[in-house]
């Protein structure tokens, strides 16, 4: 199996003139979500997240909530997920998102190794920043995992440019201030956000948080260089949609997303 | 006990570990506090409502009767005698002052056994500022009493079904309140947790209790106790009582509930709620339920600053369980004529055991937090022993 790096993968995409697109999955929410994360693949997603359920998701509104909970009740575990993954060939890089404590459990060099044997070059720790990351970086960076950092609309001009030259594989903007979950409209601070972190670094800027379809996708992404979209697609997964179906709707954000 | 690193670290427990959306609330929080806590006039309104509202000093009771019963001389520092009934009314008057001082108008908070939510509630409603209360849907019913206290005072309590449905639960809720709202809005923390500064300002606001109960025992001992005994779940009122004690040669004594004890044999090293600390948790790095008869001590961590002091031996850690507290909190109303919290009824539990036990000498000085009282238990004990019991 072949890894495929973030940074340089998402570069050359977006400087072809791509609007990136970013879904996610909850890792072993259900038995097929490989299924799920290979037809996220085929609709035209550039990286894939891949969410390593924790017990106390604090960063996560109810649906990712929900779709951890049930990962865990399953027996869900991040060696599991991570075996899962081994076996998948996408052409796209993968990346996790989850909370430190599972990284911290075996050891941040473990885990990071971990990471590396199953193929993800990339990882998303939302109680990780900047001040705490420096352990975990060092372990991740040689083991060629890199590591994203989350910018606020709250964080001041001096904190936004060290995240962004801290930052791995892509800076993720935070639309607003809040947990995940999609939202009636996109908030105003997510352009004001994407705006000033595209003045600061020329890493892509990809940004995430509340974007519950295509319209919004493509909003959010108009001063960015993508969007990560997770709840919208984990709800219609946990009210039953298939594989196809999910596959479908990543498809209609990646249509829009090209002005098609 | 001194302060924190600059990165809030006790040793190599605590820190700040929180989505990137808090961390300029909190370096806020860290300068206005700081900044406060040096001013006189802050300190002058804080000691004045500790004074004229909450009713300090508490007094320390000696217990004649007990003491001759368990061969030990016990002190107890009285902070059930408190208004809102427990020593968390110190914690919210620094911090609802706090939050006046920076200018925001709503507070959340967590509760379990819901002290700390009735007296986040009292400040809100004595400072006027908007509050909601994150409560375990286990623990509202628990604590039925203290959920209409908070109503009453004019507080939205608001159910948490998520996980376990206690008090770290709560936790998880109040701080996902906070992420949406913190520009209006201050996190009451209701114990030495969280992200820093959170463990540092909670144990300074309740520091007061070591400063009172240190000049009680000097006049009624003559001299410092010999033990320092405490409940911990978070570990505020131990964190508070310890700070008085710290540098004399008492030793201190926290006590957990046996189903929560993440000082005990089944705690490791982790990362929850901003901080890091021990943690009951499984092999995989999920954050375990704890258990216990207490809402108030049902919580998987512990306060970084206990860590930091139970690896360098400063103080012990011990625990009681259900079946050992009920006949403790039985022990004291019979022979003192106060009934305990649950809280507290765990370090008595331990005291007991430990001197029946020969490991606290005949004779001893013991000097032990009261931390709450036992009225808000009442139904609840009721229940356990079995009406019949009596």
């Amino acid at each position: 199996m072949r890894a495929v790096p973030v940074e340089s993968s998402l570069r050359s995409a977006r400087d072809r003139g791509r609007k990136l697109l970013v879904p996610y999955v909850t890792g072993g929410w259900r038995e097929d979500w490989v299924v799920v994360l290979q037809a996220m693949a085929e609709a035209g997603a550039d990286a894939i997240e891949v969410g390593l359920p924790f017990s106390d998701p604090m960063m996560d509104g109810p649906t990712i909530q929900e779709a951890s909970m049930r990962a865990l009740e399953r027996g869900t575990t991040p060696a599991s997920v991570l075996s899962e993954l081994r076996s998948v060939e996408v052409p796209v890089p993968l990346l996790v998102m989850t909370y430190y404590n599972l990284v911290l459990r075996g050891g941040t060099k473990r885990f990071a190794s971990e990471l590396a044997g199953a193929g993800v070059r990339g990882a998303i720790v939302p109680d990780l920043p900047l001040e705490e990351s420096g352990e975990w970086e060092r372990d991740a960076t040689s083991e060629g995992v890199e590591t994203v950092l989350l910018a606020a609309p709250v964080t001041p001009d001096d904190r936004l440019a060290a995240i962004c030259a801290r930052s791995h594989g892509f800076v993720y903007g935070v639309n607003l201030m809040g947990v995940t979950g999609e939202r009636e409209n996109l908030a105003a601070s997510s352009a004001v956000l994407a705006k000033r972190l595209k003045l600061v670094t020329d890493k892509p800027v990809i940004m995430g948080v509340g974007i519950s379809g295509p319209e919004q996708a493509v909003a959010a992404a108009e001063h960015a260089d993508g969007v990560v979209v997770g709840s919208a697609l984990m709800r219609a997964a946990l009210d039953g949609a298939s594989p196809d179906q999910i596959g479908e709707r990543v498809a209609i954000i990646r249509a829009a997303l090209d002005g098609r | 006990m001194g302060e924190p690193s600059p990165g809030g670290r006790f040793g190599s427990f605590g820190g700040r570990f929180v989505p990137e959306a808090l961390v300029p609330a909190c370096q806020d929080l860290e300068r206005d506090f700081r900044a406060a806590w040096s001013n006189p006039r802050f300190r002058e309104r804080y000691d004045d409502l500790l004074r004229d509202y909450a009713g300090r000093p508490s007094a320390m009771t000696e217990c004649h009767n007990l003491s001759q019963e368990l061969g030990v001389r016990i002190l107890l520092k009285r902070e059930d005698l408190n208004h809102t009934g427990s020593h968390k009314i110190n914690n919210v008057i620094g911090q609802g002052l706090l939050t006046l001082e920076m200018g925001k108008q709503r507070l959340v908070a967590e509760t379990g056994a819901g002290q700390h939510g009735v007296a986040t509630a009292t400040a809100a409603a004595l400072f006027g500022l908007e509050c909601v209360v994150y409560m375990g849907e286990v623990d509202m019913d628990r604590q039925e009493l203290n959920v209409f206290r908070m109503r009453l005072l004019g507080t939205e309590v608001r159910p948490v079904r998520s996980g376990s449905r206690t008090l770290k639960d709560a936790v998880n809720e109040a701080l996902r309140d906070w992420v949406a709202t913190v520009e209006s809005t201050h996190y009451c923390l209701g114990s030495v947790m969280g992200p820093h500064p959170f463990p540092w300002m909670v144990r300074e606001f309740q520091a007061v209790i070591g400063r009172e109960a240190s000049e009680q025992c000097r006049r009624l001992l003559g001299t410092d106790p010999d033990y320092v005994v405490a409940c911990v779940g978070g570990g505020s009122n131990a964190a508070g009582t310890f700070s008085g004690f710290v540098g004399t040669q008492a030793q201190l004594v926290g006590v957990e509930a046996a189903g929560g004890a993440a000082l005990g044999p089944r705690g490791v090293p982790g990362v929850l709620h901003g901080m890091r600390s021990y943690l009951l948790q499984d092999e995989f790095g999920q954050i375990m339920e704890a258990t216990s008869i207490s809402a108030g001590l049902d919580y998987p961590g512990i306060g970084p600053e206990h860590a930091y002091l139970a690896d360098l031996g400063r103080a012990q850690y011990g625990s009681a369980t259900d079946e050992e507290v009920l006949d403790a909190l039985q022990l004291l109303a019979r022979t003192e004529g106060i009934i305990p919290a649950l809280e507290p009824a765990h370090a008595l539990a331990w005291l007991v055991k430990a001197t029946r036990a020969g490991d606290v000498a005949p004779g001893s000085s013991v000097l032990l937090t009261m931390s709450g009282r036992g009225d808000k238990d009442a139904e609840h004990v009721m229940k356990l022993l079995g009406e019949g019991a009596l």
